[in-house]
């Protein structure tokens, strides 16, 4: 008895010993691909420079690349792939299912027709863009729900459900991008696949307050995520609230991920990927949240890198993170099959 | 209880629907609209005398002559186009024996697309004569793989499974195909329906290599509609039957790809139009692929060409890739499928 215990309290701690160091890991190598974001580009400069006009010294030649360029890159990508990365983990936990991430089910996508109407229709930019690509991803969040409801739910009809809204919200993107002349290439590819070229200071303020302020809130109720995990009854058991815990969580989430979207076009699969990533990292029993948007910052910030320096086109992000992604999609779903988890 | 269902099931097969003669005639007229339209508008419209004009005075030198002339082709082609993919859609549908097989859902087009881009860029290839053939190979290629993917584990290829092993397999593709065409702007201006789909840039020469898969393949789809209707019995009784279901089974989906390699090859990875044809028939007429795969093929044929009028009429100045129409008006006919579909067969 006493021995049982003793093993317990020795698992938790060693548990916790690696997720601390597994976050401390993830957290190092987000410092270290956020100064190689600011440090590296077609001109290097030293990065005593670098740091001086960081700190607010005028660099003729520096400051410009460092401040309208670079600076700004870097925080799209990283408050971006935090949010993507947090946003993801919370659908997949909540749903039991790492397939039923937003970008897989299309709710992605409802906040980038949004952000796409009002960018190039509209002309609206700011908050109203915010608030739009918020509305329209909690509307297909509803959607998908109604449709994949039924007599029983079932999580395969919603992620069926979700890949047809994918497919419709998609061809409404393309032409959204037609209408608004458009037809450029960096522009189509940043809404179509997600792309850090082009990011501006004063485009980041939505995203990064509501990274600050709903983030924190997401991730302490991943706490309930864990026993929502544990199904229903189980939930309702130990005294939780489901209903009101999980509409806190899905409008978090949805406003982490619309912001993102909005700001830097749907990253593929950024959100698919953390939260696995996170768990094989971290292992299961303590809370995934904070390591899954480390491994979001760290996926967009290192693909960027790649995209931009280890070939001789600059690729934007979400080209390199969809080509990394689906294999790894493809290997899930031919280790869910064999498990025989998918339906 | 079961061989009760059974002999109905048989006796459905085995005789006409009762508004076939209704469906068909409808669906020519159908038919007929679509080809008008697909004639008459576009960025300019012609009226009916220069629409006459055009095509019964092949020496008149009117403006709207020629605009009629120069959209015969492409309306040929959509017309041919859709066939194909309604005639291909059926028959994957009943190969698989799962309502959500479509060749852009199982991601088989957007293989015949890779493989199309790569030898353009890699290759140095230049005929639409060498594409077919690579779209092929990509198609089948892709088809294999999604294939055994999706039917890994209990229960085998469910339609879940394949559809998310069809998605993913597309995702990757497609990103592989930007990746590729990308840097290379020429390759990007001249073939970027190569992504989306587009039946804009047809011409007499690709119609005339694109007819022969298209009879060959819709060909193999009216012998083996028989077969494959005792297949929807099940494989034993199929066998029952003495159908040697390995063979049927090749031997359809083999059509099934050179229908949708060819088209892809010619028109871009075209989605959703088999999945739409060949499931409005399928409510219409019921399950005797006696008549799916000549009414898919007619269906098909209406959709791919009145989406294109769509596309061309939405685009404003520029046009719609027809892809995008298709996909948005044929992504509602999946969500509607998952939606009737029981719990247990997911």
């Amino acid at each position: 008895m006493n021995q049982s215990v003793t093993y317990i309290v020795k698992g938790r701690r060693q548990r916790r010993y690696r997720w601390i160091l597994v976050t401390g890991l993830l957290l190092a190598l987000a410092c270290l691909l956020s100064c190689g974001m600011l440090l590296l580009g077609s001109t290097m400069y030293p990065a005593q420079d670098v740091f001086h006009v960081l700190m607010g010294e005028d660099i003729s030649g520096v400051s410009f690349a460092v401040e309208t360029i670079r600076l700004p890159r870097m925080l799209a990508g990283l408050f971006a792939g935090f949010a993507f990365g947090i946003s993801g983990h919370t659908f997949q936990t909540m749903l039991r299912n790492p397939l039923a991430s937003p970008d897989v089910i299309g709710i992605t996508a409802g906040s980038s027709a949004a952000a796409v109407f009002c960018i190039l229709i509209l002309h609206a930019s700011g908050t109203v863009v915010s608030i739009a690509s918020v509305i329209s991803g909690l509307i297909t969040v509803l959607l998908i729900y109604i449709f994949s409801k039924g007599k029983t739910f079932s999580i395969g009809r919603l992620i069926l459900v979700g890949i047809g809204m994918q497919a419709m919200l998609n061809a409404l993107v393309s032409y959204l991008l037609l209408v608004g002349a458009q037809q450029d290439i960096p522009s189509a590819l940043r809404w179509l696949n997600g792309s850090l070229n082009g990011s501006q200071m004063d485009e980041l303020p939505p995203l990064m307050i509501t990274v600050l302020f709903v983030a924190p809130i997401v991730i302490a109720l991943g706490k309930h995520v864990s026993i929502l995990e544990l199904g229903e009854e189980a939930a309702t058991t130990l005294g939780l609230h489901t209903d009101r815990t999980r509409m806190m969580l899905i409008v978090g989430a949805v406003s982490l991920l619309a912001l993102a979207t909005a700001t830097t076009g749907p990253i593929a699969f950024v959100a698919f990927l953390s939260g696995p990533i996170a768990k094989r990292l971290v292992g299961v029993g303590l809370s995934n949240a904070i390591p899954a948007g480390l491994v979001g910052v760290n996926l967009v910030l290192g693909a960027d890198l790649i995209g931009q320096f280890a070939f001789e086109v600059r690729y934007p992000v979400g080209v390199i993170t969809g080509i990394l992604g689906a294999p790894y999609l493809i290997f899930l779903l031919t280790r869910m099959n064999r498990k025989g988890n998918v339906s | 209880m079961s061989s009760l269902s059974d002999r109905q099931e048989h006796q459905k097969l085995s005789t006409i629907p009762k508004n076939f003669k209704v469906v068909l005639f409808i669906g020519l007229v159908l038919l007929g609209i679509s080809v008008v339209a697909s004639l008459a508008f576009g960025s300019r419209w012609v009226s009916v005398h220069e629409l006459m004009e055009g095509l019964f005075y092949q020496n008149t030198d009117s403006y709207g002559g020629n605009v009629v002339r120069k959209r015969v082709p492409r309306t040929v082609f959509s017309l041919f186009c859709g066939a194909a993919l309604g005639v291909s859609g059926a028959l994957m549908q009943a190969v698989t024996r799962n309502p959500i097989a479509d060749p852009s859902i199982l991601g088989v087009n957007m293989g015949a697309s890779l493989f199309v881009v790569c030898g353009i860029t890699f290759l140095q290839i230049t005929t639409a004569n060498q594409y077919i053939w690579l779209a092929l190979v990509g198609a089948m290629i892709t088809a294999v793989f999604v294939f055994s993917i999706g039917s890994m584990g209990r229960g085998g290829a469910t339609p879940l499974k394949l559809v998310l092993a069809g998605a993913a397999t597309s995702a990757a593709l497609s990103s592989l195909v930007t990746a590729i065409m990308l840097p290379r702007s020429y390759v990007m201006d001249q073939f970027r329906f190569w992504q989306v789909g587009s039946v804009g840039s047809a011409n007499w020469d690709g119609i005339m290599l694109f007819i022969p898969f298209l009879i060959v393949g819709i060909l193999i789809g009216f012998l083996t509609a028989p077969a494959l209707n005792a297949l929807a019995l099940g494989d034993e009784v199929a066998s029952v039957m003495g159908i040697r279901t390995g063979i049927l089974r090749l031997m359809a989906a083999v059509a099934a790809v050179l229908l949708c390699g060819a088209t892809t090859a010619l028109a871009g990875p075209i989605g959703f139009v088999g999945l739409l044809s060949a499931h409005v028939i399928r409510l219409i007429l019921g399950p005797n692929l006696r008549y799916i795969i000549p009414l898919s093929a007619l269906s098909g044929a209406i959709i791919l060409t009145i989406s294109d009028c769509i596309g061309r009429l939405l685009g404003g100045t520029g046009e719609l890739e027809v892809g995008v129409v298709t996909a948005f008006t044929g992504a509602p006919i999946l969500i509607l499928l998952a939606m009737k579909l029981r719990v247990r067969s997911l």
